[in-house]
């Protein structure tokens, strides 16, 4: 086993804030424009630099990067990233940050940073956080890492007595770093370090086509109140008129009636759209968890004392199989979303 | 083919109340059970069994009760249980668990290691990997489908990684974190959940465990500290309702969205 014995390690030896950028069917993922933000603050409050590290074919994205806050951006091209691995990318970023030493190391927790990070913080030895709502330096310059636990019902304050400080963060929990076109772009293109590893062979890449639930903008949701499957075509006829995704509750996905692919809570994902929809979902707090921080909710349920009332700006009580499809023929009159 | 399945006990995070006076879980407010996406992780493993051919062995770290979980996996079909429990075990962070069950891994005969894809009450997905790491073998997560492929490989479907499905080969031995997709764990027949209540499993303690000093796992093993836990208060918003007449809510919801740009 690869447990190295605790050598005393010196703090102070490490500097500055790393963020590392992915990318997603060619572009950056803007998770990497949140981390600049994020930071780009952190960095400013200990006086040091904030770098990016993009393990890449190519190097599209890298400028933007820059003009968005990192002082430095790293691209370690090669033939070898063209689909993502977790050995590969984590053993060259592991060596990466032996080198460098950043204090501080931040990864987006979409699919791949989150199966990426722990190997990361295992190989050296340090603390991870996943998924934190908020990242701050304390008097002593450590990193205090924010996040919410147990169905959000708390936060814990957390802080790594090892370096680097390692936390994953989720996509839109932060706002995007603006760009700034006079920004100095400074890319420094670096080899890998190892440039193979046999043991897993990538056979296939299959397009997903439809699009992730957490980049909709709406998000038409069904609980407990859909009576059978077929009934979900209700809500993707109004999701569809105006431009957004079906989501479920945790009862629907249970139940064998959806997929937990569209499962919006805390065991399922979380969304953060300009408009939810809640139709027939009660509210349970692990529900909520996944979807109070929409920027508009919508709650249509007919038992008036569902706690989704009280999370919600409009609220509707009575029967969704009426006002479901009056919603629909509405906004279909009315033209629906602009793309349509 | 051996198989080791990772399982965490949790509480029912459905039913589970949350004291939030003193900041903690009242683990006596709802039952302990199986974290439902290990539950999948033994489903994948019984199939596995099934259609190869393998001895599947479930693995948890936890209190001595954490036992009943065990015994629940073996009515359900798993062939052997191991319970790692320790008070130097407790309050370890992600990787002094994986340090600690890496340990203990490692004096088993193993082929494939199935976890779940995180659990849900932690919501860390950590462990995996970082056991993963710790034992040097390559990793999946997301994984919907798993067969054995050629050579000592096996196959496996991850339904998501940076926006697209990816079918890859692993070389065992190799570890696999699966989503709920993969299958629902079946109910056990009722000759094994009877045998199931005499089984013994074996317990590992910190004692059992050459490869792990005490500085490696529990409290002291742990990097991340917490400094402070903090109750958010719920964001209530003034919810506007209405009742009955759906032209009213329809012409609301008409004018929010035209106004944010929605519809046009």
């Amino acid at each position: 086993m690869n447990i190295t014995q605790h050598e005393p390690q010196n703090n102070n030896e490490y500097r500055g804030v790393l963020i590392i950028g992915e990318t997603e069917r060619g572009n950056m993922h803007r998770v990497a424009y949140e981390l600049l933000n994020k930071g780009r603050g952190i960095a400013d409050a200990c006086g040091e630099n904030l770098s990016c590290l993009v393990l890449s074919t190519e190097n599209s994205g890298c400028e933007e990067l820059c003009k968005r806050g990192a002082d430095q951006v790293y691209l370690m091209k090669s033939p070898v990233f063209a689909a993502p691995e977790e050995v590969l990318f984590a053993s060259n970023i592991t060596a990466f940050i032996r080198e460098k030493k950043p204090a501080v190391v931040l990864i987006g927790a979409t699919h791949f940073g989150r199966s990426l990070a722990p190997r990361i913080a295992a190989a050296l030895e340090t603390g991870l956080t996943a998924d934190c709502t908020d990242l701050r330096i304390d008097e002593e310059g450590n990193l205090e890492q924010i996040r919410p636990a147990f169905s959000d019902n708390i936060l814990a304050h957390i802080k790594t007595i090892n370096r680097p400080q390692m936390a994953t963060v989720r996509y839109k929990e932060f706002r995007e770093a603006l760009p700034d076109e006079n920004a100095d772009i400074r890319i420094q293109e670096i080899p890998p370090y190892i440039a193979e590893y046999p043991d897993v062979t990538i056979e296939k890449i299959i397009s997903i086509g439809d699009m992730d639930i957490t980049d909709a903008e709406v998000v038409v949701a069904g609980g407990r109140g859909i009576k059978r499957q077929e009934d979900l075509a209700l809500l993707w006829e109004l999701a569809q008129v105006l431009g957004g995704q079906v989501g479920v509750s945790r009862a629907l996905v249970d139940a064998g009636m959806a997929s937990s692919n569209i499962q919006i809570g805390y065991s399922g994902s979380r969304v953060k759209p300009k408009v939810y929809i809640a139709c027939g979902i009660s509210g349970a707090p692990q529900h909520l968890a996944g979807m109070k921080e929409s920027d508009l909710i919508i709650a249509i349920n007919n038992d008036p004392s569902a706690p989704i009332f009280a999370v919600s700006d409009y609220g509707f009580i009575g029967d969704l199989y009426e006002i479901v499809p009056r919603l629909t023929e509405r906004f279909r009159k009315k033209g629906g979303c602009h793309e349509v | 083919m051996n198989i080791i399945v990772l399982i965490k006990e949790v509480p029912d995070m459905e039913k589970v109340k949350f004291d939030s006076e003193r900041g903690v879980v009242d683990r006596s407010s709802a039952p302990a059970e199986i974290n439902p996406f290990d539950e999948s992780a033994l489903q994948a493993a019984l199939d596995l069994k099934e259609r190869y051919g393998a001895f599947v062995r479930v693995l948890t770290m936890g209190p001595p009760q954490a036992k009943e979980s065990l015994g629940d996996a073996f009515a359900r079909g798993a062939d052997d249980g191991i319970l790692l429990t320790d008070r130097k075990f407790g309050g370890s962070d992600t990787i002094a668990t994986s340090r600690t069950l890496a340990a203990a891994i490692e004096q088993e005969t193993y082929d494939l290691i199935l976890c779940g894809e995180k659990s849900v009450d932690g919501d860390t997905a950590q462990v995996g990997a970082e056991t993963a790491e710790l034992l040097g073998i390559p990793h999946a997560y997301y994984v919907d489908s798993i067969e054995l492929a050629d050579e000592g490989r096996v196959r496996v479907t991850i339904e998501n990684l940076c926006g697209n499905r990816q079918q890859r080969t692993m070389k065992l031995p190799a570890l696999v974190g699966v989503t709920k997709n993969i299958g629902k764990l079946r109910l056990p027949s009722v000759s094994r959940k009877l045998e199931s209540i005499t089984k013994e499993f074996k317990t590992i303690g910190l004692e059992n465990l050459p490869a792990l000093s005490k500085e490696d796992t529990g409290f002291p093993g742990s990097p991340t500290k917490v400094a402070k836990i903090e109750v958010p208060s719920v964001e209530e918003r003034e919810s506007q309702i209405f009742r009955e007449d759906s032209n009213a809510f329809e012409s609301k919801l008409e004018e929010i969205f035209t106004e944010r740009g929605i519809i046009s």
